[in-house]
C-alpha cells in the first residue's frame, strides 16, 4: 500500500554538496523530501540525505526518532505493515524505487537487510544461506554460492563441517553473521543493518563490526545504531536523527564521520554527542 | 496464590466463630474438589462401562476375530464380528472428510492470517465458525437432501446412501476447527522471520510456503490429526447420509457403515440388552475411543511443540 | 562480484563466477496472485456452503412452520405431524442439564483456579478435562447407557438423557468458567485477602462477581452445544416416537434433533419438509441462545468499562 504523492517532480540528482565532498564516490541511495505515517501519525517529515556507494554510513539519534523506520523506507519494508504512508522518493541507482510501477521484491533483492534480532529459519545452516538463491531463480552452483557467502560473513571455518545443523543452534553472534550470510547470498548492492549488534555480547559485536569494514570494500552499507561509539568506529558517514516536540522524525545533519563527531554544525547533534541530550 | 495456609487468626477472637469459620473453608475446598473430581469420574465411568461389556463380548468372541474379521453381520442369523467393514467405512468417511477440511481450511487459515486484512478477518471469522455450531443432524439432512441429489446428477451410479456425500459434507463441519487452529500455528510465527524472507526477495507466496507454512507445520499436523479425530466420532451425518451397510473397499459412491452408524443402528433397533449382538455396541465404542483417545493425545504433543518452539 | 554500483542504473547481477540468475518476477507475480486466488476462493467455499445449507433448509422448512406444528404431537401422517414433544422434551433435557451441568463445572473451575495447589493430581485433573473434551459425544451416550440407564436404573428418562448431557458439556462449561476466573485480576483477590477474608469469603463476595458475566456466557454456549446433540441420547435409548407431554424427570422423552432424525429417514414424501421445518425451528432455538450469549457478553464488556 504505497501511497505516493509527490508534490513537486524531485530533483534526482546527488545534491552539489555530497558530489563535492565524495569527489570519487558515487551517490548509490538517496531520500527525496521523505515523509512517513503510521495511520495518522507522522513519524518522519522530509529526509533528505545521500548515500555514497561502498562506505559505510550510520544513522544514529535518541529512541523514537524513526531511525529503524527510515532504514526500512530503502527496501520497502513498511508496506508490510498496514496503515503506513509514504511521501517523498528514494532514489537508487537513479531511479525512484518507492514506486507502484517498481516491484519491491526486485528492490529487496538488490538492497538486503540484517534485523536488529538475529532471525535466521528455522532450516539448516545451508538451507538459510540457499532460501535467497533460491526464490530468486539462482540456477547454477548452490554450494558455491551457499560457501562464498559463509565467508564473505565470516562464518565458513566455524560452521563448514555441520551445515545441516539448524540455523537456531548456532550461538547468537553466528546466528547474526549467518543472517548476514543470508543476506549476501542473493548478491545485493546495498545491506541495510538495523542495529545488527544490539542483542549481542562485546566479542559478538567486535566480530560483526570488523565484518562490516571487510563488507563496504564490496558493497554499500547503512547502519542504524545507539551506540555512538559504534557510529564512529564502522562508518565513514554519519546521519544525526533527532526528534520534535510533535514525535516526529527529522534529519539535523549528514557528514563525515570524523567532521559530526568532532565539530558538529548543528547544537542538537553536539549536544546529543557529547550526552547531554538523549 | 495458591497456599492453602489458613487466614491468619483475628486477634482476640473467640475461640468458636474461629474454628466454625475453619470448617466452613474445608467444607467449600472439600465441595470444589469433588465437583473436579467429577471429571476424572466420568473418565473412569467411561473406561470401566465400555471395558466391562468388552470383556463380556471377548468371552464369547475371541479379541483376533473381531480385530480382524472382514465380515460383520452380529444382527443376522449367521453372525460374524469381525469389525473391519465398520473400521473400513470409518476410515473411508474420514478421508473423504479430510480431503475437503484439510485443503480449504488451510488455505482459509493462511487467508485470514497472511492475506485478509484485519476486518476482513474480524467478519469473516465468526460466520466461518458458525459453520461449527450447526447441529450434525442438519448437516445429515443436507447431505441426504442437497449434496446427493447433486452427486447422482454427476455421477449416476451414487446410491442414495454413500460415502462422499456424507464425508464432503462433514469436511465442511470440521473446516471451522482445522482453519482455527491451522491460523493460530501460521499467526504464531513469528514477524521477523517473514521480515527476514521478504528482505532476501521473496514473494509473499514464496514466504508463506517456504517460512510460514514450515515454520507451522507442527501446529498444522495438530490441526489435521484432531480433524481425523473429530471425523472418526462423528455420528449423525454418517447414520443419516452414509447408510447401514457394512463393506470393505474403497467405492465412495456406494453405501458404507461406520462405527457410529453402528452403535447408532442397534440402540434404535429392537435388539434385547444383555445379548452378544447388544454388547457388539460396546466393544465397537471401546475401538473407537482408543483410536480417538490416541490421535487427541498426539495433536496435544504436536500443539505442545509449536507453542515451545515460539514462546 | 557484482558489477559496481553507480547512479546510472547499475546492471542486475545476472551474472557470477557461481552461476546465472533468473528471476522470473512475472511467473512469480503471477503465481502468487493466483495462490492468493485459491485462499479466497477456498474461504468463500466455506461461506457458500453455509449460504446452501441454510437457502436450503430454509426453502424447504420455513414454511412448515406454524402454530399447528409446534402444538401437534408426531404423527404417521406427514399433514398432522408436530414437534410438540420433541421441543417439550428439549425444554426439560436443557433445564435439568444446566441445574446439574452448572454447578459441577463453577465448582470444578472454582477448584482448579482458586484452590488447587500445583500438585500431579491437579495436573491429572486438567489434563483429563483436556481429554474428556475430545472423547466423541457416542461414546458420552454408551456411558449414559451403562451408567445412568442400567447401573443407576433411571431407564430411558429425561434425568438420565440431562445427566448424560451435563457430562458431555462439562468440560467446555470448566474451560470457559476457569477463563472468566482467570480475567479476575489478582489485585481484586489481594485486596479481599488484606481486608481479612478467609478464601471462600473472597471467592463468593469478590470473584465470582466479577466472573459471572463471563461463566453464565460459556453457560450458554454449552447448553446449545447440548440442545444440538443427537447421537448421545439415541445411544441411551430416547424414543422418537412420543405422543405426550414429558410430566417429570422420569418420563419418557424425545428432543427436537431426535425427532429430525426421526423425520430424514422416514422414505414417505412429506416428511422430509417436516424435518427441514424442525431445522428451523431448532435452528432458531440456537439462534435466541447465541444471542443471549452475545448479548450477556456485551452488558459485561460495557459493565467493564
Amino acid at each position: 500500500m504505497i501511497d505516493l504523492r509527490v508534490r513537486e517532480r524531485p530533483d534526482l540528482r546527488p545534491t552539489a554538496a555530497a558530489a563535492a565532498s565524495n569527489g570519487q564516490t558515487d551517490i548509490v541511495l538517496m531520500a527525496r523530501g521523505l515523509s512517513f505515517w503510521y495511520g495518522d501519525t507522522q513519524v518522519l517529515d522530509g529526509i533528505e540525505i545521500d548515500v555514497p556507494g561502498r562506505q559505510v554510513t550510520a544513522i544514529i539519534g535518541p529512541s523514537g526518532c524513526g531511525k529503524s523506520t527510515f532504514l526500512r523506507c530503502f527496501n520497502r519494508m513498511n508496506e508490510l505493515v498496514p496503515g503506513t504512508r509514504v511521501e517523498g522518493a528514494v532514489v537508487f541507482g537513479g531511479r525512484q524505487i518507492n514506486d507502484r510501477a517498481v516491484d519491491p521484491v526486485e528492490v529487496r533483492r538488490r538492497i538486503g537487510m540484517v534485523f536488529q534480532k538475529p532471525n535466521p529459519f528455522p532450516k539448516s545452516i545451508y538451507d538459510n544461506v540457499a532460501y535467497g538463491p533460491r526464490v530468486n531463480g539462482f540456477r547454477g552452483s548452490m554450494d558455491d554460492i551457499v560457501e562464498s557467502s559463509l565467508r564473505r560473513a565470516a562464518l565458513w571455518n566455524e560452521v563448514k563441517d555441520d551445515l545441516k545443523k539448524s540455523g537456531l543452534a548456532l550461538s547468537g553472534g553466528q546466528q547474526q553473521r549467518l543472517c548476514i550470510a543470508r543476506a549476501l547470498a542473493v548478491e545485493p548492492d546495498v545491506l541495510l543493518m538495523d542495529e545488527p549488534c544490539s542483542a549481542l555480547d562485546p566479542i559478538a559485536t567486535t566480530r560483526i563490526e570488523d565484518l562490516i569494514r571487510e563488507l563496504c570494500e564490496q558493497l554499500t552499507i547503512v547502519i542504524v545504531t545507539h551506540n555512538m561509539q559504534q557510529a564512529a568506529r564502522v562508518s565513514d558517514r554519519t546521519a544525526f536523527f533527532t526528534v520534535t516536540d510533535a514525535g516526529c522524525g527529522i534529519l539535523v545533519e549528514h557528514s563525515e564521520t570524523q567532521k559530526l563527531f568532532t565539530s558538529p554544525a548543528d547544537e542538537r547533534t553536539e549536544a546529543y554527542i557529547t550526552g547531554r541530550f538523549g | 496464590m495458591k497456599e492453602t495456609a489458613e487466614p491468619p487468626p483475628a486477634l482476640g477472637a473467640a475461640l468458636t466463630p474461629r474454628k466454625r469459620r475453619a470448617v466452613t473453608e474445608r467444607f467449600f475446598q472439600l465441595l470444589f474438589f469433588t465437583c473436579a473430581a467429577v471429571s476424572v469420574l466420568t473418565t473412569a465411568g467411561i473406561v470401566i462401562t465400555l471395558l466391562g461389556e468388552t470383556i463380556q463380548f471377548f468371552g464369547e468372541v475371541p479379541v483376533l476375530d473381531f480385530l480382524t474379521g472382514t465380515r460383520w453381520t452380529p444382527l443376522f442369523a449367521s453372525q460374524h464380528f469381525g469389525v473391519l467393514p465398520l473400521v473400513n467405512g470409518t476410515i473411508a468417511v474420514a478421508l473423504v472428510a479430510i480431503s475437503v477440511a484439510v485443503p480449504v481450511g488451510l488455505l482459509t487459515a493462511i487467508f485470514l492470517s497472511e492475506y485478509a486484512s484485519v476486518r476482513l478477518r474480524s467478519v469473516v471469522k465468526p460466520i466461518l465458525e458458525v459453520l461449527a455450531g450447526i447441529p450434525t443432524v442438519v448437516y445429515g439432512y443436507f447431505a441426504l437432501l442437497f449434496v446427493t441429489p447433486i452427486l447422482r446428477g454427476v455421477f449416476p451410479q451414487t446410491q442414495i446412501f454413500n460415502v462422499a456425500s456424507a464425508g464432503i459434507v462433514m469436511g465442511f463441519m470440521i473446516l471451522p476447527m482445522m482453519a482455527s487452529i491451522s491460523e493460530d500455528a501460521l499467526r504464531a510465527v513469528p514477524r521477523d522471520l517473514r521480515e527476514g524472507a521478504y528482505a532476501l526477495g521473496a514473494t509473499r507466496l514464496e514466504v508463506v510456503t517456504r517460512v510460514v507454512v514450515p515454520g507451522a507445520l507442527s501446529g498444522v499436523l495438530a490441526a489435521v490429526i484432531l480433524s481425523v479425530s473429530r471425523a472418526i466420532g462423528e455420528t449423525m451425518i454418517v447414520a443419516i447420509a452414509a447408510g447401514l451397510q457394512p463393506r470393505m473397499g474403497f467405492d465412495l459412491l456406494s453405501s458404507m457403515e461406520t462405527m457410529t452408524a453402528y452403535i447408532v443402528q442397534v440402540s434404535l433397533g429392537d435388539t434385547p440388552q444383555d445379548t452378544i449382538e447388544f454388547s457388539t455396541i460396546f466393544a465397537v465404542g471401546t475401538l473407537l475411543f482408543v483410536m480417538t483417545f490416541v490421535m487427541n493425545v498426539l495433536s496435544d504433543f504436536f500443539v505442545r511443540r509449536y507453542r515451545e518452539a515460539y514462546e | 562480484m557484482s558489477a559496481a554500483p553507480t547512479a546510472a542504473a547499475p546492471a542486475p547481477p545476472s551474472s557470477t563466477a557461481a552461476g546465472v540468475w533468473r528471476p522470473r518476477k512475472t511467473l512469480r507475480r503471477w503465481l502468487g496472485w493466483a495462490f492468493q486466488g485459491l485462499t479466497i476462493v477456498s474461504t468463500l467455499l466455506g461461506l457458500a456452503l453455509l449460504a446452501a445449507l441454510l437457502f436450503d433448509v430454509f426453502r424447504d422448512g420455513a414454511g412448515q412452520v406454524d402454530g399447528h406444528f409446534l402444538s401437534s404431537y408426531p404423527s404417521r401422517f406427514p399433514e398432522q405431524a408436530g414437534l410438540r414433544s420433541a421441543l417439550l422434551g428439549t425444554l426439560w433435557m436443557l433445564g435439568l442439564t444446566a441445574v446439574i451441568a452448572f454447578p459441577l463445572g463453577v465448582g470444578a473451575s472454582i477448584y482448579l483456579e482458586e484452590y488447587a495447589p500445583d500438585t500431579w493430581l491437579t495436573r491429572f485433573i486438567q489434563l483429563n478435562i483436556a481429554n474428556l473434551a475430545g472423547v466423541p459425544s457416542v461414546v458420552y451416550g454408551l456411558l449414559g447407557l451403562g451408567l445412568f440407564v442400567r447401573w443407576f436404573g433411571l431407564g430411558r428418562s429425561v434425568l438420565a438423557g440431562s445427566m448424560t448431557m451435563a457430562l458431555l458439556i462439562l468440560p467446555l462449561i470448566i474451560v470457559a468458567s476457569r477463563e472468566a476466573l482467570r480475567a479476575v485480576p489478582d489485585s481484586l483477590r489481594e485486596g479481599a485477602f488484606a481486608l481479612g477474608a478467609t478464601r471462600w469469603q473472597m471467592v463468593r463476595r469478590t470473584v465470582l462477581p466479577a466472573a459471572a458475566g463471563g461463566i453464565l456466557t460459556g453457560t450458554i454456549l454449552a447448553l446449545a452445544r447440548a440442545i444440538g446433540e443427537t447421537a448421545p441420547l439415541i445411544t441411551i435409548g430416547a424414543l422418537t416416537y412420543i405422543a405426550f407431554d414429558p410430566q417429570g424427570p422420569m418420563d419418557l422423552f424425545t428432543v427436537l434433533p431426535i425427532q429430525i432424525f426421526n423425520w430424514v429417514s422416514l422414505p414417505q414424501k412429506g416428511f422430509a419438509d417436516l424435518a427441514a421445518g424442525g431445522i428451523v425451528v431448532l435452528l432458531l432455538v440456537l439462534l435466541i441462545a447465541n444471542a443471549a450469549a452475545v448479548a450477556l457478553r456485551y452488558r459485561m464488556q460495557r459493565r467493564l468499562q
